[in-house]
């Protein structure tokens, strides 16, 4: 049973056993990142559109965190909503975003800057459109490091040499001068992660980072995110929808769901022993390169629309454990075993 | 009537229903078309009927001017034509021209823009060029030249055969930008994956072209031509203007401010401003419109 | 004999810059070897899977495969007859009818302006199968209902469709003139996972119950599992391991499919080290000599650097490796 323990956990006594192997922080130890009931809408014209409903999870500091979801779950809003980076007419309409206890969620413009890249680096999905190509990777990277530490240029171009060392470029003294078009997908992709970690971060939101690479890239650029943010003691929050990638790189996973977190845990529970039916059946519905199987479980129907999201548990159409109850209350996070699961089957008062 | 369901309560239609702008523009656009298709039973008076045309009438001031009178409310030009009529006789000419040469540069425009995209290689190059060519040509100086052309050829010509020679004139210049803009979009669509499966499926690269391609890259030749509308209306004008342009007999807009500009400094400023109002109006609320529908259309076509 | 046979097909395209260009600058020619000597069979009623990184060529192979390229060397054939010679004649139009294909992008492979009912039905009135409206609309229905879609969804377009139904409605119309072959382009590449599994499920089911036979192209090993009889791993434009499933999963071979295999991410193996990949898809405008692997590879010795292994039948697989041949590894 291989339930990466982060350091703090590993630490804290065992109070209770729900404590010691569930993913609720011990008390002690105060998260890098808390979110709690966000709330995120976009008013159209057919009326206001819920994309997040209240949202509620901590990342732990050094902990790596996977959001995974299929499309429309709302996982890459949350990143957004957490880097601040929501593109209008979507807002922030409850809840809050707490980093390193302070209130982000709140911010205007100017103090947001200064918490993006200092605080929280972001990689996103393309590695071509995140590097601006009319400047070299050199000057980019010492943009960013110059705004938000205080160094002088040639502190900042050894540094940014050091940081593109770090992320596997060969050559770096001569590569840091050269142009984004000039290095191949996976090295831009390195190039990106060392950005994200030119100031310092103490968060990572990481958007789909390696889902335009090649698979035996993909591998490559997964080892590195890990080595370098461990290193750094940098945690992240690993948004994709490749539940592969996140068996190998996350300590924690929350499965998302129409806008709602399904369920939140030790990723080796929540893939081997899901409580929640829609992650059973996500990862039943995974091809699984080690196993041969006849037909792939399929769960009927599909993720609701936003503007269509039925009444109390949003997943209680599709789900073969549907009762009474789920049809009218919304489950809030219930603790299942090692992982907590948004389910009445796990309810401690006997099912209705 | 479904269709017309659809389109009304599609994204385009909500955005048609809250912009004041466009619905305005669109509703003097329609008055206008509507004064100038039905100029025979709208008009007070037929100004191009000689029997009823009265010297003793004529440079008469609009009607709220001392000596006007209420029988011609905006005035009467030098041969005693009332001027409200002139102008919805000469807003059919011109909105006539107008639309006629802009259908005509859509059509030839488009076939030769889904040509060039589809085909490729020389074709595109022959075709490329050839718009090349005729971009650096201004409109004026090829209209000039084939009315002047026109008239060496068909001195005698009657009235519809110089409105013909217009008509081709301004599409001469016109179908271009059409061409380019449908060339640049069928290059998109050829690689798209619906187009492979016609292909796959085994049908002719002409009837891909007509059947597939061409209701998806009709978007922004609906606004250009909607746009050009306006410019095609002041070529006209302009040229109508400057002589080479609709006949006397059967003025436009245009030659209806050429014979007023002789009068101007007369004092019997009306002869001249009130064509002029009418063209800045039919202009403004067309380009308004088009203005409108590349906004509405544009973020759909991302 | 197999339904389709492919024998050293190879298609080039010429990406040389401009002729003006080139006189100028005195720079060559420039050909792009997307596929360079492919050979296989596939049976009928089986699945062949074509597996690779971008860059590999199979989405080449797919396309040559239903005529929308000419192989510049090689050859195709179909149920015993050189397709690409029936699909310039007269005949060509009846090959199509056997043989269709599926595209990967659900959003970009429906006419955005057409009804879902002319969608489907484009292939059955451009063959003259079916000239009567609705015998025609009763067809349409019928194939929607074989793909687990409603029999009133032939009047909507395809924007009011998800991308998994958007995928099923291609497959109805690959279906629609009852196809012997289909030639399946990374089809699930981009649904999500439970989408995914609904619409594989269909394939295998249609596959079952109407003998069909797919070529079917993923760069995703776990998918190519689930769905595949026999497996072809290609790199650069090359076929390097060809074998049935359970051979080349238990017992991959080729250094590449063992490269592939092991940098996959897993689910449920987990915990376990890895030997991370060494470099990259080199540039296909350039591929390396001799192998095109050799410098990625761990066994690579001169006679790799020098020479194209050939493929060859070692032990019940096809293999082109000089390591595998010389039982090195």
């Amino acid at each position: 049973m291989n339930t990466k323990q982060h350091p703090a956990s590993a630490d804290a006594p065992a109070a209770a056993p729900s404590d010691r192997q569930s993913d609720t922080m011990p008390a002690a130890a105060e998260p890098l990142l808390r979110v709690k009931d966000l709330v995120v809408e976009f008013p159209t014209r057919a009326g206001t559109l819920r994309a997040l409903d209240k949202i509620s999870f901590d990342i732990a500091p050094g902990e790596v965190l996977g959001v995974v979801g299929e499309s429309g779950a709302g996982k890459s809003l949350t990143g957004a909503a957490i880097i601040g980076l929501l593109e209008p007419p979507g807002r922030i309409a409850g809840g809050e975003i707490v980093l390193e206890g302070q209130r982000i969620d709140n911010l205007d413009h100017e103090a947001m800057r200064h918490i993006r890249g200092r605080r929280i680096g972001a990689i996103f999905q393309d590695p071509l459109t995140s590097l601006n190509p009319l400047y070299s990777i050199g000057r980019q990277l010492i943009e960013t490091i110059r705004t938000h530490l205080p160094m002088s240029e040639k502190a900042a171009r050894a540094r940014a040499i050091e940081l593109l060392q770090d992320t596997g470029i060969p050559a770096a003294e001569q590569r840091i001068d050269h142009y984004p078009h000039q290095f191949s997908g996976g090295m831009r992709q390195r190039v990106v992660i060392a950005l994200a970690l030119a100031a310092e971060p103490k968060l990572i939101v990481a958007d789909e980072p390696t889902t335009a690479l090649d698979v035996s890239i993909q591998a490559q650029i997964i080892a590195l995110l890990k080595k370098v943010c461990k290193d750094r003691g940098a945690a992240v929050m690993l948004i994709t929808h490749d539940m592969g990638v996140i068996a190998e790189t996350c300590d924690r996973v929350a499965v998302m769901y129409a806008g709602r977190i399904a369920e939140i845990g030790p990723v080796h529970e929540v893939i081997n022993h899901p409580a929640h039916p829609y992650s059973a059946g996500l990862m039943a519905a995974i091809p699984d390169i080690t196993i041969d199987r006849e037909n792939l479980h399929q769960i009927d129907g599909a993720m609701p629309r936003l503007n269509a999201i039925p009444p109390g548990c949003a997943f209680n159409p599709r789900c073969e454990h549907s009762m009474d109850r789920c049809g009218r209350e919304r489950p809030e996070l219930l603790a299942a075993g090692p992982t907590r699961a948004a389910c009445w089957l796990h309810a401690v008062d006997a099912a209705t | 009537m479904r269709r017309l369901q659809r389109i009304w309560n599609s994204d385009v239609g909500y955005s048609f229903r809250t912009s004041p702008v466009a619905m305005g523009a669109a509703l003097v656009a329609l008055l206008c078309v509507f004064s100038a298709v039905f100029a025979g039973w709208v008009a007070p008076h037929n100004p191009f009927d000689l029997a009823t045309l009265d010297l003793a009438d004529a440079r008469l001031p609009p009607a709220w001017i001392a000596d006007g009178s209420a029988k011609f409310v905006l005035g009467t030009d030098d041969q005693g034509r009332d001027i409200l009529s002139a102008l919805m006789y000469g807003a059919r000419i011109s909105l006539a021209v107008g639309f006629a040469s802009v259908i005509l540069s859509v059509i030839i425009g488009v076939a030769f823009g889904l040509l060039a995209g589809f085909l490729g290689g020389w074709v595109d190059a022959a075709l490329m060029r050839l718009c090349d060519v005729m971009l650096s040509f201004p409109a004026i100086l090829v209209a000039l030249l084939i009315a002047g052309v026109g008239r060496a050829v068909f001195p005698n010509a009657p009235d519809n055969l110089a409105l013909g020679v217009l008509i081709v004139s301004i599409t001469l210049t016109g179908w271009v930008q059409y061409a380019r803009t449908v060339r640049g979009s069928t290059m998109v669509e050829r690689n798209k994956e619906y187009v492979q499966a016609a292909r796959v499926t085994g049908v002719t690269s002409l009837r891909i072209m007509r059947r597939h391609v061409l209701p998806n890259v009709m978007g922004p030749v609906l606004v250009l031509a909607t746009i050009q509308v306006a410019t095609a209306i002041i070529t006209e004008a302009t040229l109508s203007f400057l002589g080479v342009g609709a006949p006397p007999t059967s003025p436009s807009l245009g030659t209806l401010i050429r014979i007023g500009n002789d009068y101007l400094f007369s004092g019997e400023w009306w002869i001249t401003i009130f064509p002029g109002l009418m063209l800045i109006i039919i202009a403004l609320s067309v380009n308004l419109l088009g203005d409108w529908l590349r906004d509405a259309l544009n973020p759909r076509l991302r | 004999m197999a339904l389709v046979q492919a024998n050293d097909l190879a298609m080039s395209f010429d990406v040389s810059p401009p002729w003006l260009n080139r006189v100028i600058e005195r720079t060559p020619r420039l050909l792009l070897h997307a596929v360079d000597g492919v050979s296989f069979e596939i049976e009928k009623g089986k699945t062949l899977a074509l597996v690779g990184e971008s860059g590999c060529g199979k989405s080449t192979v797919a396309r040559l495969l239903v005529g929308l390229y000419e192989p510049t060397r090689g050859s195709f054939q179909f149920d015993g007859a050189n397709a690409h010679a029936t699909y310039q004649s007269a005949a060509g139009l009846q090959l199509r009818r056997r043989i269709q294909m599926i595209f990967q992008d659900p959003y970009a492979s429906l006419n955005p302006r057409w009804v879902v009912e002319d969608i489907i039905g484009e292939p059955l009135t451009e063959h003259g199968l079916i000239t009567d409206k609705t015998a025609l609309r009763t067809r349409v229905e019928e194939l929607l209902e074989s793909v687990g879609l409603a029999a009133q969804d032939r009047v909507k377009y395809p924007h009011q469709f998800s991308g998994g139904q958007r995928q099923r409605i291609s497959i109805a119309r690959a279906l629609a003139t009852q196809p012997e072959f289909l030639v399946c382009d990374e089809p699930t590449s981009a649904l999500d996972v439970s989408v995914q599994a609904q619409v594989l499920n269909i394939m295998k089911d249609l596959q079952r119950r109407l003998g069909l036979t797919y070529l079917f192209i993923s760069h995703n090993l776990a998918v190519v599992r689930h769905v595949s009889d026999q497996v072809g791993v290609m790199y650069l434009g090359r076929l390097v391991e060809l074998a049935n499933k359970q051979e080349l999963f238990a017992n991959p071979r080729h250094p590449y499919t063992r490269m592939l295999l092991d940098a996959i991410p897993k689910m449920h193996d987990t915990g376990r080290a890895r030997t991370p990949v060494q470099g990259e898809v080199p540039n296909p405008l350039s591929p390396p000599t001799g192998c095109a692997f050799h410098p990625r590879c761990p066994h690579a010795n001169n006679r790799c650097h020098d020479e194209r292994p050939k493929m060859q039948m070692i032990a019940g697989v096809r293999i082109a490796c000089h390591a595998v041949e010389e039982n090195r590894i």
